[in-house]
């Protein structure tokens, strides 16, 4: 798709392309990794240790402990998006703070928060699932297909 | 062991995201919607739920269990009603993560102001 948008750009602005492609940083794809790695393998231990907790203390068993932990790691977020702490997490941490529910939560509250100058009503109601409005859409679009076709094969007394 | 493999199996998906972002120059948009996607059809292949056994929040934590309970909720609901339960079912499993967002997202609204 790139080389064919430069095909039809004038030459001036082809040798631009070049030049900027030569003095692009070069990001540090493996920092970058062990980053997210660390960052994003802590968000999901603090989330197993919640989930224990919830299997312990609660009547909760392995299969139902996701959800509780689910809504108290958004809580957590809550907390740390509103102090503007988990900016710093995720200008360190990368894909490591955005790929967990607590990016979700972040995306979620952060837009809230952002656009309650615009009022309660058109701009946090209006521009709460700005960023996280994707997520949910093609989540769920593509879980309408798997379920979809996963019950036309059963009815048809596949597997 | 489960916690060593929750760190594990939850790094390595961010990994994934990270390289997304790095390599494939992907906005985080289009990365978390992959990566739903992506946990939508393992489900549908019934491979997420062995990775929750082993995992456990390694695997749920991650934005791709959200595909996943999307579809076990749907086909939870589909067994029941057959394809009506599809639309009817969708968001069983996946409440407490949209509500929690929701509900947390107006209390930070009305706790917290802008900064910047």
């Amino acid at each position: 798709m790139a080389d064919k948008k430069k095909k039809n750009l004038p030459p001036k602005a082809q040798n631009y392309q070049a030049f900027q492609d030569e003095r692009e940083v070069k990001r540090p794809i493996l920092k970058n990794c062990l980053k997210a790695f660390f960052v994003g393998g802590f968000i999901c231990f603090i989330g197993q240790l919640i989930s224990t907790l919830y299997i312990y203390y609660f009547d909760f068993t392995e299969q139902t402990a996701g959800n509780p932990t689910t809504a108290t790691l958004i809580f957590i977020t809550m907390l740390l998006t509103g102090f503007g702490v988990y900016d710093r997490i995720g200008q360190f941490a990368g894909a490591g703070s955005a790929v967990p529910v607590t990016g979700f939560g972040n995306a979620v509250i952060s837009a809230a928060i952002e656009h309650r100058t615009e009022g309660f009503v058109l701009g946090v109601g209006g521009n709460m699932f700005k960023l996280a409005g994707s997520v949910i859409l093609f989540g769920v679009f593509s879980a309408f297909i798997v379920a979809l076709i996963k019950t036309i094969i059963i009815s048809w007394g596949g597997f | 062991m489960i916690f060593f493999w929750a760190f594990v199996i939850g790094g390595l998906i961010c990994v994934i995201g990270q390289i997304m972002f790095d390599v494939f120059k992907l906005s985080p948009g289009h990365t978390l919607s992959i990566l739903v996607v992506a946990g939508a059809i393992l489900d549908g292949f019934g491979l997420y739920e062995p990775l929750i056994d082993f995992a456990g929040a390694g695997a749920t934590v991650p934005i791709t269990s959200f595909g996943n309970s999307l579809v076990h909720g749907a086909m939870a609901e589909a067994e029941k009603h057959g394809i009506i339960g599809v639309i009817t079912g969708m968001f069983e499993v996946t409440s407490s993560g949209i509500s929690a967002a929701i509900i947390f997202g107006m209390i930070g609204a009305l706790l917290f102001k802008p900064k910047g």
